[in-house]
């Protein structure tokens, strides 16, 4: 038996949503570490021990253990605790701060790395402490991680498949669909493999544009 | 009106690290509208008397006061960073290093502060920006950004940004330090501008031509103490105490060989040419 692609047509529109919720996943999720990554870099350089030390568990607790086991836990075991989360807002909750954690520990080594004369100019301003944070050490900081954060979220892009197994219909789930359906699974494995890279391309594409933008302010 | 307080007035500053006292109760006090250099080897605790001023280090021992207000105060830090701030928006500082802000233009650069503090609005903030760089001969880089600049211009917005806050006092720590020899000139016009507006500065500098020509007052220190201070006239010319001596002899033979070091690359620089 050879290969058949003739029976991935019609299966197009079941992948492309697939590929749409692919997407949308992995925007939310990556919106998330962002703003996720850059909150806890902050706590866990600023902020007073009963804030810092929860982040750190935290941290210590989504870094040391499989992201898989912490979709389970965030959309199965929260049931028990009375909070149902949709699979898809499980999802982004669980990558979003999986990837959090990495994107906070660029982002903690970046903001130490800031000539300290940022923070001292902005002191004589007369800004605030987070003043000067907020408006002139972090903003570098961040344009500093842009290339690294990059690759998390291609990293982020890549195990979104992961949310699969908790129920979100995206591109891994809906090749699985149509395999179940035609028996073809190099088919559609394929298929789904050629739209990953092209997500990612997308994804780059970004990140290239984003580096641009920010070149001038170095 | 006459002014019952000194309006800056330093009381008995010291500052220790560890062991290592930098500055040994330096008292002096500076009028408003005077205009004063602090000279001194490498070392010997200028650019911590000038940071004590806005308490970007803080001293170990002794007051400062501005404009009869004491600005390192002892106070419950919550109030003593809400005093800090706002006394420090009074005071403007310009690093040997620029420190410009490099992931804003120079427009934001200058409105960053008076727009956060002051809560200008945008056109407010604009027209300030236009005005201040304007005044140092900026005003056509307003969209560039800190690495489309030459040392000078950098320098020259670090001023403007400064200036922005409206403060009562200027703090120069070797503006022109850092900068190539021939971008030197653009900076010491733009403060002699301000000398001729009547800011009140206090300039640490290497440069004696500069002192002697702008400044009211030359402040010799060393070691952590204020070793001699008077008009430049007498600082640079008749100096009383031997080390203001030694120090100014040494400085001018290492001016000249820097001068010779020079003529020379630049002979060395024709020659090459000429054998191209
Ligand atoms: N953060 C610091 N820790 C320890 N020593 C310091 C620190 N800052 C300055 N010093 C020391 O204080 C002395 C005076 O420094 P500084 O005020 O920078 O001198 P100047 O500006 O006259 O060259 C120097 O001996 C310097 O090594
Ligand atoms: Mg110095």
């Amino acid at each position: 038996m050879g290969l058949d692609f003739t029976v991935v047509p019609a299966y197009l529109d079941t992948i492309l949503i697939g590929v749409l919720w692919t997407i949308a996943i992995t925007v939310c999720a990556a919106l998330l570490s962002f703003f996720g990554g850059i909150l806890f870099a902050v706590i866990a350089l600023y902020a007073p021990w009963f804030l810092r030390l929860p982040v750190r568990l935290f941290a210590w607790l989504f870094m040391g253990t499989p992201l898989l086991l912490q979709l389970f836990l965030i959309y199965f075991g929260l049931v028990e605790l009375g909070i149902d989360l949709p699979a898809f807002v499980a999802g982004v909750i669980g990558l979003g701060l999986h990837f959090a954690v990495y994107n906070s520990e660029l982002i903690q080594t970046a903001i130490l790395a800031v000539d300290n004369g940022q923070m001292e100019a902005a002191r004589t301003l007369g800004c605030s402490r987070a003043q000067a944070l907020r408006k002139v050490v972090i903003p570098q900081a961040v344009r500093d991680v842009i290339p690294p954060i990059g690759n998390n979220m291609i990293a982020l892009l890549k195990d979104s498949a992961l949310v699969s197994v908790i129920g979100v219909s995206e591109l891994t789930l809906s090749s699985q669909l149509a395999i179940g359906r035609t028996y073809r699974p190099f088919e559609f494995y394929a298929v789904a493999a050629v739209f990953y890279y092209v997500v990612n391309l997308g994804m780059e594409a970004v990140m290239r544009r984003i580096e641009r933008k920010t070149s001038l302010s170095r | 009106m006459t002014e019952a307080h000194k309006f800056v007035d330093i009381r008995h500053a010291q500052k220790a690290y560890g062991d290592l006292e930098v500055l040994k109760d330096i008292s002096l006090t500076v009028d408003r509208g005077e205009i004063v250099a602090i000279i001194g080897p490498s070392g010997s605790g200028k650019s911590t008397l000038l940071r004590a001023i806005n308490d970007l280090d803080s001293l170990t021992g002794g007051e400062v006061w501005l404009d009869g207000v004491q600005i390192n105060k002892d106070l419950p830090y919550r109030q003593y960073e809400k005093h800090i701030n706002a006394m420090r928006q009074q005071v403007g500082m310009v690093f040997q290093h620029f420190n410009l802000f490099p992931h804003l233009s120079v427009r934001d650069n200058v409105t960053m502060a008076p727009k956060l503090l002051k809560g200008l609005s945008d056109k407010e903030a604009d027209k300030l920006a236009e005005e201040q760089l304007n005044h140092v001969g900026m005003l056509e880089r307003i969209d560039y950004y800190p690495s489309q600049l030459s040392g000078g211009q950098k320098q020259r917005v670090a001023i403007a940004r400064a200036l922005a806050m409206q403060p009562k006092l200027m703090l120069f720590d070797e503006a022109t330090s850092a900068l190539d020899p021939e971008l030197v000139e653009e900076v010491n016009l733009v403060m002699k501008r301000l000398a001729e507006e009547h800011m009140t500065m206090i300039i640490v500098t290497h440069e004696m031509d500069f002192a002697a020509s702008v400044c009211d007052r030359v402040i010799f220190m060393d070691k952590g103490v204020v070793v001699e201070q008077g008009p430049p006239s007498v600082v640079f010319q008749n100096p009383t105490e031997e080390r203001t001596k030694e120090f100014l002899r040494k400085h001018l033979a290492q001016h000249h060989a820097q001068n010779a070091a020079e003529a020379a690359a630049l002979t060395a620089a024709q020659t090459n040419e000429g054998a191209k």
